[in-house]
């Protein structure tokens, strides 16, 4: 095996999306190399996801001139290096410095794939968040999908999710969901949030003139709003899916009002016709390249930042979603803060003051839309939690009382909850929530990853590149 | 396909093969596409042999596993598809590991909807 | 102290035979190295000498106790997963065949069951067409490690034991007060002081693995464990190409890895999950856990040594623990002469699942029938002649000078590894008792005279 060369770079940034395009640019603008890693084939991330451009028609570009006109910026920098197709597959901690990062360039789940190594000056992790959907019975059957789902094959693919289709969880994105969806030709017959007029109240509604300048500059919220009422979606409150009905794929659904708290209000059932539900509680961060580089994290799983996006390592940096669920113009500020620091360079007053007033909404939205801890109690013995490894919650709860261990560690070997080819990212909190009220001893373990994507065997042995005899 | 709003330019064709059958799909399909286009909701089995098929969308969840000439544990939704790509379905339920297989075609299609 | 395999088998032990048991763990049960391997319950790797007596005791006394545990556990416990799924142990090098089989020739001689392979093929198809020499060791076996640890523990509390976890052990209590300074008062060991308050005992057992010493030492004496980092790759579930414990055999000759201090040697094997598991690394580098890039390849280029087709296997997971090892590589079972009332179960290295059960049954006739006890309990004293630590790396079992037999520490380099002369690649210099360590030079070990450095 050849030794691998390791490239210095001054300023390196994962991720292709809002944030990190934003952080490439700023960068670059503060005089730095910059390096952008994406995994995908293009840039955008999840948020200006597209069509492919082997079919892209001419008005797309229309819809986000901003994302036209960063993605042109970057591609255009000769000082700036974009790697598409580029999968972080782990990185080598180090004290009080970046880490070394490895990538392995080409196909998603390819082999002998072209690997890199790098050693960078700074690095801006902006590696986004994935959504998080609350296990109820039956949600493992075809045509149930998250609503991020719905929206990536309504966006990248025209592809519809279903005929008759229902939008339910939690969180302003459900709003986005139902416009994407119905843009395909499909019937949404609902949208279903989970927060009562109370718990959103109560986010929404309070001080609701400090909204105001986030509102101004987003018509978008209120372009959903619209669609909903153009389209004659009903959007419920205080109500959730609480289980789905099918025998090869889902025909119906039960929604259920809900108590403040989130449990099923008895009696209040109804059942629904569908062939596909689309369901969403919220997000979370993508923070493993952050755990491993060993940045803290905060409460909620984000990556801790100061006031110049740094995480608690010297050197790495980080911006958008993986710093704390918050929308695009949340990550775009934050993105140019953290680019502007990566390269030296004190942030643009006008990133900082966006940045305050956008995560001011962003916790107003958190707070409204926060999961509640009823939910488990729509989640019966039989329902599967880890469906990787199709734990239900019923094993869990017996395995967890039959041992008597408070430890995650073991709990995830007993069980087998978290240890499937997902390694926990769609059940990992739901698995904790319902395992430990108690609270668990290494709380959190379930986020842990020092593979960041699965990787094949025979890259891994080339990819260091050690001859180790 | 449902119609499509926007009117994406037209696209070649792309031609693969799934479970040794010819299907067509667009340049710039991914395999989920393709498969979710052609009405297939589920392609694959779980440990314990429920059928799965697409889940997230978004390459986290790694439920919508398909073989891609030969290579196991690839994402569809992930993947573009390629002229000539040959995919086949791939099963995890552990009994058929026993038999050293791994490889069938699923029953239970879902529904037509697209 | 410790809820890993080893404070579980001997909590159920003595708890069953009418002791009243306390187990403490500052984290989770099973929480430690117990939940860091592939649960090996390995003959193959012991040469001739007081560890192999160990393991076979273990092995049996593990189809004992999983019929007793079927009555112990409550319905729906895990499976354990109990494989005895036998070892096939390959060289791929003409020296490494060499080297095997010169080492199986001694253990056969003490009765180890060995069966040079004419075709490993038959037994493993997809095995590398290079291999030089194949030996099938039909002994060894798997059990799912933290399924058995918790098995044990839950029997244990059906006899009544009580395990406290998130308790830390912060001092002794010692029956006079406060220790004096210097040799020669007798002091004895009366319980625990904890996080969780005062714990009074008869018996106080360290069981804490690689962090014995720090538990030692909170209780005033030293103990010569160290870590010894491991990191295991796992790969997605996919139909079973791998039968048996696969191994390379290159650890028997000992031939040094690039780096000064990785060494890996290959372990390939399946499981019950349908996953397949690569193993093994050793490194000695304290306790940092962070997992490298440079290891888990050096992992995955020796296992395709063995089987190229895993090229394509989707690696999903890289975890890693550290093996609490002990200069002589032989466990410290036993009371602690320093302090009446300390008792150590420890330094198993990357044995413990194999080495428990038998451990347990030891320390259970030391404490409570010490006219019963077994002479091979001799070999794992605590203050046996291979663990003799002086100069100037500080305090170890038996305080004495530089001239000692079995490892002596010679130079400035402290930390009660390095042995000899100034080269100290760590390795044990041979001592007046022969058998059991490993011969060698400063920079090169010679071929393993006793255990050798298993792939566990």
């Amino acid at each position: 095996m050849a030794e691998r060369s390791v490239e210095q770079v001054p300023v390196l940034v994962v991720g292709g999306g809002p944030a990190g395009m934003a952080a490439a640019r700023a960068a670059r603008r503060g005089g730095a190399r910059v390096v952008l890693v994406e995994a995908g084939d293009d840039l955008g991330g999840q948020y200006w996801r597209r069509l492919p451009a082997e079919r892209q028609p001419a008005g797309e570009d229309l819809k986000h001139p901003r994302f036209r006109r960063m993605r042109d910026d970057l591609l255009r920098d000769a000082g700036c290096e974009v790697v598409l197709g580029g999968h972080v597959w782990s990185v080598d901690r180090r004290d009080g410095a970046p880490p070394l990062v490895h990538v392995l360039v080409g196909v998603p789940d390819g082999n002998a794939r072209q690997p890199r190594a790098f050693e960078p000056a700074a690095l801006v992790l902006a590696t986004g968040a994935h959504e998080r959907t609350l296990p109820f019975p039956g949600w493992d059957l075809p045509g149930v999908f998250t609503a991020g789902a719905a929206q990536a094959l309504a966006k990248g693919e025209r592809v519809a999710v279903g005929r008759r289709v229902l939008v339910a969880g939690s969180g302003p994105f459900l709003l986005p969901v139902a416009s994407s969806v119905v843009r395909t030709g499909a019937r949404v017959v609902g949208v279903v949030e989970a927060a009562g007029r109370a718990q959103l109240a109560r986010g929404w509604g309070s001080r609701p003139w400090r909204l105001l300048p986030a509102l101004a500059k987003g018509g978008e919220l209120a372009g959903y709003v619209r669609d909903l009422a153009a389209y004659r979606i009903p959007y419920r409150t205080g109500a959730a899916v609480v289980a789905a009905h099918g025998t090869d794929r889902v025909e119906a659904v039960t929604v259920a009002r809900l108590t403040p708290g989130w449990a099923p209000v008895p009696g209040s059932a109804r059942r629904v016709a569908v062939d596909a539900v689309c369901v969403g509680h919220g997000f979370v961060p993508r923070a493993e390249l952050a755990t491993s580089a060993g940045c803290a994290l905060g409460v909620d799983g984000s990556v801790a930042v100061d006031a110049g996006q740094r995480t608690s390592v010297p050197g790495v940096l980080t911006a958008g979603e993986v710093a704390g669920i918050g929308g695009v113009d949340l990550a775009l500020a934050e993105g140019e803060i953290a680019g502007s620091v990566a390269a030296g360079r004190i942030p643009p007053p006008s990133a900082v003051h966006s940045r305050d007033v956008f995560r001011e909404f962003a916790d107003r939205l958190a707070a409204a839309h926060e999961i509640r801890p009823g939910w488990q109690s729509w989640v019966d013995d039989h329902t599967i939690v880890c469906r990787c490894e199709d734990v239900t919650a019923g094993e869990l709860r017996s395995v967890a009382a039959l041992t008597g261990s408070r430890g995650l560690r073991s709990l995830k070997l007993t069980t087998r909850a978290g240890l499937g080819i997902c390694q926990g990212r769609t059940c990992g909190r739901s698995v904790e929530e319902i395992l430990g009220p108690a609270g668990l001893v290494d709380a959190g373990r379930t986020a842990r990853r020092p593979l960041a994507v699965p990787v094949r065997l025979g890259e891994i042995a080339t990819a260091a590149g050690e001859d180790v005899g | 396909m449902m119609p499509d709003p926007i009117a994406p330019a037209t696209a070649r064709t792309v031609r693969i093969e799934v479970a040794g059958e010819p299907v067509d799909g667009l340049a710039g399909q991914t395999i989920a596409g393709i498969l979710l286009a052609g009405g297939r909701l589920s392609w694959r089995r779980s440990r314990t042999g429920r059928p799965r098929g697409v889940f997230c969308g978004i390459g986290v969840c790694f439920e919508c596993l398909v073989v891609v000439n030969g290579l196991r544990d690839v994402r569809a939704c992930q993947r573009r598809a390629v002229d000539g790509d040959r995919v086949e379905y791939q099963q995890d339920d552990v009994a058929e590991h026993a038999n050293g297989q791994g490889l069938s075609i699923p029953d239970g299609q879902g529904g037509d909807h697209g | 102290m410790g809820a890993g395999i080893v404070g579980a088998a001997i909590a159920r032990v003595l708890a069953r035979a009418g002791c009243d048991v306390v187990v403490v763990d500052r984290g989770g049960t099973a929480g430690g190295t117990s939940a860091s391997g592939e649960g090996n319950i390995l003959v193959s790797d012991k040469g001739p000498g007081a560890e192999l007596q160990l393991t076979w005791r273990t092995l049996a006394a593990w189809d004992r106790v999983r019929e007793e545990l079927r009555d112990e556990l409550p319905a729906g416990f895990p499976d354990l997963e109990f494989d005895h799924k036998g070892g096939l142990v390959v060289a791929t090098t003409p020296q490494g065949a060499e080297d095997l089989l010169a080492f199986v020739r001694t253990q056969r001689a003490v009765g180890v069951r060995a069966e040079n392979v004419d075709d490993a093929h038959e037994l493993e198809p997809d095995l590398t067409p290079g291999l030089t020499a194949a030996v099938f060791y039909p002994e060894d076996a798997q059990v799912q490690p933290v399924v058995a640890t918790e098995a044990l523990l839950a029997a244990a509390r059906r006899y009544g034991a009580r395990v406290r976890q998130q308790v830390e052990v912060t001092g002794p209590l010692l029956a006079g007060g406060q220790p004096a300074q210097g040799a020669g008062e007798q002091r004895r060991l009366i319980g625990v002081r904890t996080t969780a308050g005062d714990l009074f005992a008869d018996a106080v057992v360290v069981a804490a693995g690689p962090w014995s010493a720090e538990v030692a030492g909170r209780l005033g004496v030293a103990l010569p464990v160290r870590p010894r980092r491991g990191t295991v790759l796992v790969t997605s579930r996919m139909p079973v190409r791998v039968r048996h414990k696969v191994y390379d055999a290159d650890y028997v000759g000992a031939v040094g890895s690039g780096s000064a201090d990785l060494q890996v040697s290959s372990v390939v094997e399946s499981t019950a999950a349908g996953t397949v598991l690569i193993g093994s690394s050793r490194e000695r580098r304290g306790f940092d856990d962070r997992i490298e890039a440079r290891v888990l390849a050096a992992l995955a280029s020796k296992a395709l040594l063995l089987f190229p087709f895993l090229a394509d296997a989707q690696v999903i997971r890289a975890y890693g623990g550290f093996r609490p090892y002990v200069p002589d590589h032989l466990p410290i079972i036993g009371a602690d002469p320093r302090l009446p009332g300390l008792w150590h179960a420890t330094g198993h290295e990357g044995a413990g699942i194999g080495l428990s059960l038998a451990t347990a049954d030891l320390l259970h006739d030391l404490i409570l029938a010490p006219e019963k006890a077994d002479p091979l309990t001799d070999a794992f004293r605590p203050d046996r002649p291979g663990l003799v630590q002086g100069g100037p790396a500080g305090p170890g079992l038996v305080q004495g000078g530089p001239a000692g037999s079995g490892l002596v520490q010679g130079g400035p380099a402290g930390s009660g590894l390095v042995q000899g002369g100034p080269a100290g690649s760590g390795l044990v210099q041979e001592g007046p008792d022969g058998p059991g360590l490993i011969q060698g030079g400063p920079d090169r070990p010679g071929p393993v005279q006793g255990r050798r450095e298993g792939a566990a």
